[in-house]
């Protein structure tokens, strides 16, 4: 075991052992004294973006909701369900897929190497039946109405449709009712077989624990050899532009809600990709986050409230601003948010705001690195792209306001902004 | 071992002591008993006050001022446990370790409390007119936003529907004309009265000495009138419905998934209340992936996309919420019935049992290890006067048996449930 790596990041107080095994897979251990619980996250980059992607030579092309599909149908095992194992155990179990992730994780506080043997197991070995697949299509058929009855994610998914023209992340990862009624057990078999190949997967771990152990017990339990490594194809490149200015919806809701996007460049693997979503982070925080004049000046003019978020978002090789809330006025808080850039464009950031916000961008870290459901999922997000999540921190201590005045120059331009709005249902329609 | 300090007449300061969190978390309530006359004007009141100071008169500057105490977070509350309604401020920010040598944030924060609670902006002598407005449209807008999210819409409205002649029916946020009502002059009056007659809880979670809250705590209250401190139980507890019959609610909105959502009083149990075996019993019923709902009406029918659940113990009520297709309403009914039958008749395997307790004290320790979840534990503890901490609470959880979990399910009665179906019929399109 003598390659367990230690590494340690004074600043933010953490220690991560990592080590890559010979089967490919990168096991990452947070030690954390004084917790009884323990976290573990077993990742795979793989989420309901790749929808086509290589094998044997072959191109393959999945139905919609595939990577969700797969992720519900992993806790069958032959001997049972994963889900009933580990409550069994005591622990608290779960999984999530976004665009470009599918992990499965649970919490403990007690039999945490149990639990851990079910993880590895579960997640590695493939078991799906025709009987099955059936129920579980009525079960996701359910999710789906229900996800469909979230504006919130309504609005998410107009919105990348505005602003991506092929790219898969514009279609949602649960699929349709209609799209996942195309999968087979084969299909599923092969996705697994690309995707779940441990040099695509990442281990992370936090607790108190024994990082030697659990690399003994991922040689023990998982394949030895690496698998095929997979090759993905987003599409072309979507260009700057958005491809629709605007989407709207009509749903039960009590308030218009908005979200206002607009493209970054691609982004670059490695450390450059850390230090580019920092920045932008930080640019899209310093104009228009909470603390903001762009902000409080829209909350008491009335046209903002309190839910309400700015960032930058990263995923599936791609980035783009984000800015949501709800507001009786979409439109007015899209033009000020292009008045409040062109503004930033001409005069830069003041160095007290600019100081400020830094500040706090350091308060924001400190805060994720409170949740190992936080902290893991960066670890993984960093592997799979290249760069180390506990850099964040000195990332950000090196950036500087003129970096800063030409995001506002060069990356978010008023012309390339859209909106998705969508709009209460009022009397007489539908 | 947390601390109870009595700082002045009717406000306690609860120390939770921890090291392991890089932030630190303090909050400031104000306990009123819930009462239609003033809950719009509770929930209103940390909104308005949180909007300027007299050293920070508006948002634009409390924003900056808390981005220099490196991104602390203050944020409006309003909470409800059992029949008080529970409103102030929470207040997060980071640990002294990770900021600059000699940096204090802990004092600054709890100054700012003080001031955001004591002086208040005004003019004339009046909390701030343009406060009062925006923030009461906010609160509207909050108010009607809870339309957006059904699970908990549903729970809402099951709640009031089924307590309406009870405190406990009136929602934290008052109601929408109530807030509408509300006038500067009237608000400042309330104000001031409150301030001298509330009782006041504060629990800080962090590695700070208890002195040292204390100190901080006590020089930014130091102005807080004290007068005669009202008090008045936690929760006035209905032991049976109020009629014979189960009274039924029938909605339709525009929503793809129908929600079947059962109200139960607690019943007779509730004369001596066994806290520790009514979370057993809603880990054994609904509450847990091990739970007969989930495993049965979920899993093995596949009836309802979820069904879960809850037991408020305070105010003695069980609630059950599901996501079912509309056709399958009485289906799903009648098997959320036969699953709590079985538990009356005893049928709780030991396999059942062991995984219920299990999770349940998984579930207390969990909630130890995330700084809100301590807080929200502590602050709990200290409105409903619970003596027992965690660690015996788990010792109580260990300790029950299948006898008592039968026997709090034979105390149960159905008392009122809700119907949510989608407008066209029920019959949903797929």
């Amino acid at each position: 075991m003598a390659s367990l790596r230690l590494k340690s990041y004074e600043n933010v107080g953490e220690q991560l052992y990592t080590e890559q095994l010979p089967n490919g897979l990168t096991v990452q251990v947070l030690v954390k004294k004084g917790y009884s619980k323990a976290y573990a996250f077993f990742a795979t980059h793989y989420g309901g973006a790749d929808r086509r992607f290589r094998l044997a030579g072959q191109w393959i092309d999945t139905p919609e909701g595939v990577a969700h599909f797969l992720e519900h149908k992993m806790f069958d095992m032959p001997e049972g369900n994963a889900l009933t194992m580990f409550s069994e155990n005591g622990a608290s179990p779960n999984a999530f897929t976004s665009s470009d992730i599918t992990a499965y994780h649970f919490q403990c506080t007690d039999r945490f190497y149990d639990n851990l043997k079910i993880l590895l197991q579960f997640v590695s070995v493939p078991y799906f039946t025709q009987e099955s697949m059936d129920k579980e299509q009525g079960i996701i058929g359910q999710e789906i109405r229900m996800i469909q009855d979230r504006p919130g994610s309504e609005l998410y998914y107009n919105l990348m449709k505005c602003l991506y023209r092929d790219n898969p992340i514009r279609y949602s990862v649960a699929g349709t009712v209609e799209s996942i009624a195309q999968i087979t057990p084969q299909v599923l078999y092969d996705c697994h077989k690309v995707f779940y190949t441990p040099s695509n997967m990442t281990l992370c771990v936090a607790g108190d624990v024994d990082p030697e152990r659990i690399v003994s017990m991922c040689l023990e339990l998982l394949p030895g050899q690496p698998g095929e490594v997979p090759v993905r194809d987003y599409g072309p490149d979507d260009g700057k532009a958005p491809c629709l200015p605007r989407l709207e919806k009509a749903m039960q809701v009590s308030q218009k809600q908005f979200a206002i996007g607009c493209k970054g460049d691609p982004l670059k693997r490695g450390r450059e990709f850390l230090a580019d979503s920092v920045l932008l982070d930080l640019a899209a925080d310093a104009l228009f986050g909470t603390s903001t004049g762009f902000y409080t000046g829209l909350y008491e003019k009335g046209l903002l409230g309190s839910d309400y978020g700015a960032g930058f978002e990263t995923v599936a090789g791609v980035g783009h601003l984000l800015i949501s809330g709800q507001s009786d006025d979409p439109d007015a808080v899209l033009d000020a948010v292009r008045a409040g850039l062109d503004q930033a464009a001409v005069n830069g950031i003041d160095t007290r705001t600019f100081q400020r916000v830094k500040k706090a961008a350091y308060g924001h870290i400190l805060k994720r690195l409170n949740t190992f459901e936080m902290t893991c999922y960066g670890l993984a997000d960093g592997y799979f792209n290249g760069f180390e999540e506990l850099e964040r921190a000195s990332v950000l201590d090196k950036i500087t306001p003129d970096q800063v005045n030409a995001c506002y120059r060069t990356v978010f331009r008023p012309e390339n902004f859209a909106m998705s709005v969508i709009q209460p249902i009022t009397k007489g329609d539908g | 071992m947390p601390e109870k300090i009595q700082l002045l007449p009717g406000v306690t300061l609860t120390c939770v002591p921890t090291g392991k969190f890089k932030t630190s978390c303090l909050s400031l309530n104000l306990i009123a008993q819930l009462s239609a006359d003033t809950a719009a004007w509770n929930a209103l009141l940390p909104r308005v006050l949180r909007r300027g100071t007299t050293r920070y008169e508006n948002m634009d500057q409390l924003s900056a001022a808390l981005d220099e105490l490196y991104g602390a977070a203050i944020t409006p509350v309003v909470r409800k446990i059992g029949e008080c309604q529970c409103f102030g401020f929470y207040s997060e920010f980071a640990d002294d370790d990770f900021l600059p040598a000699g940096e204090r944030v802990l004092e600054k924060v709890a100054d700012l409390l003080g001031e955001l609670l004591l002086s208040p902006a005004t003019r004339g002598g009046l909390l701030n007119r343009e406060y009062v407005e925006s923030e009461k449209k906010n609160l509207i807008d909050d108010i009607r936003a809870q339309l957006n999210d059904k699970t908990t819409y549903c729970v809402n409205r099951l709640t009031s529907l089924m307590c309406q002649s009870e405190r406990y029916g009136i929602d934290k946020y008052g109601t929408e004309k109530a807030v509408e009502s509300i006038s500067p002059i009237k608000l400042t009056k309330y104000y001031h009265e409150l301030l001298e007659t509330v009782r006041i809880e504060i629990v800080y979670c962090g590695a700070a000495r208890p002195e040292r809250v204390r100190g901080a705590m006590e020089r930014a209250l130091a102005p807080l009138p004290r007068g005669a401190v009202s008090t008045f139980p936690v929760a006035d507890v209905r032991i049976f419905p109020q009629e014979e019959t189960v009274r039924e609610f029938h909605e339709e909105l525009d929503v793809n998934q129908g929600k079947l959502t059962m109200g139960f009083r607690m019943g007779p149990c509730m004369y001596t209340p066994n806290y520790a075996g009514m979370l057993v019993f809603n880990a054994v019923f609904g509450g847990d992936v091990t739970s007969k709902l989930f495993l049965n009406v979920r899993e093995r029918l596949s009836l309802c996309y979820y069904a879960s659940s809850a037991v408020n113990r305070t105010k003695g009520i069980l609630l059950v919420y599901s996501g079912v297709e509309p056709a399958k309403f009485q289906q799903a009914y009648d098997e959320i019935l036969a699953q709590l039958e079985a538990i009356r008749a005893g049928e709780i395997s030991q396999w059942e049992l062991t995984s219920a307790k299990r999770g349940t004290v998984n579930a207390i320790l969990l909630s130890l290890d995330s700084l809100g979840g301590l807080e929200a534990r502590y602050f709990e503890s200290a409105v409903t006067d619970m003596l027992l901490t965690p660690e015996e609470l788990c010792g109580l959880v260990d300790a029950v048996t299948a006898e008592d979990v039968s026997a709090i399910a034979k105390s149960v009665v159905l008392d009122a449930v809700h119907y949510l179906r989608g407008k066209d019929g029920g019959e949903l399109a797929t």
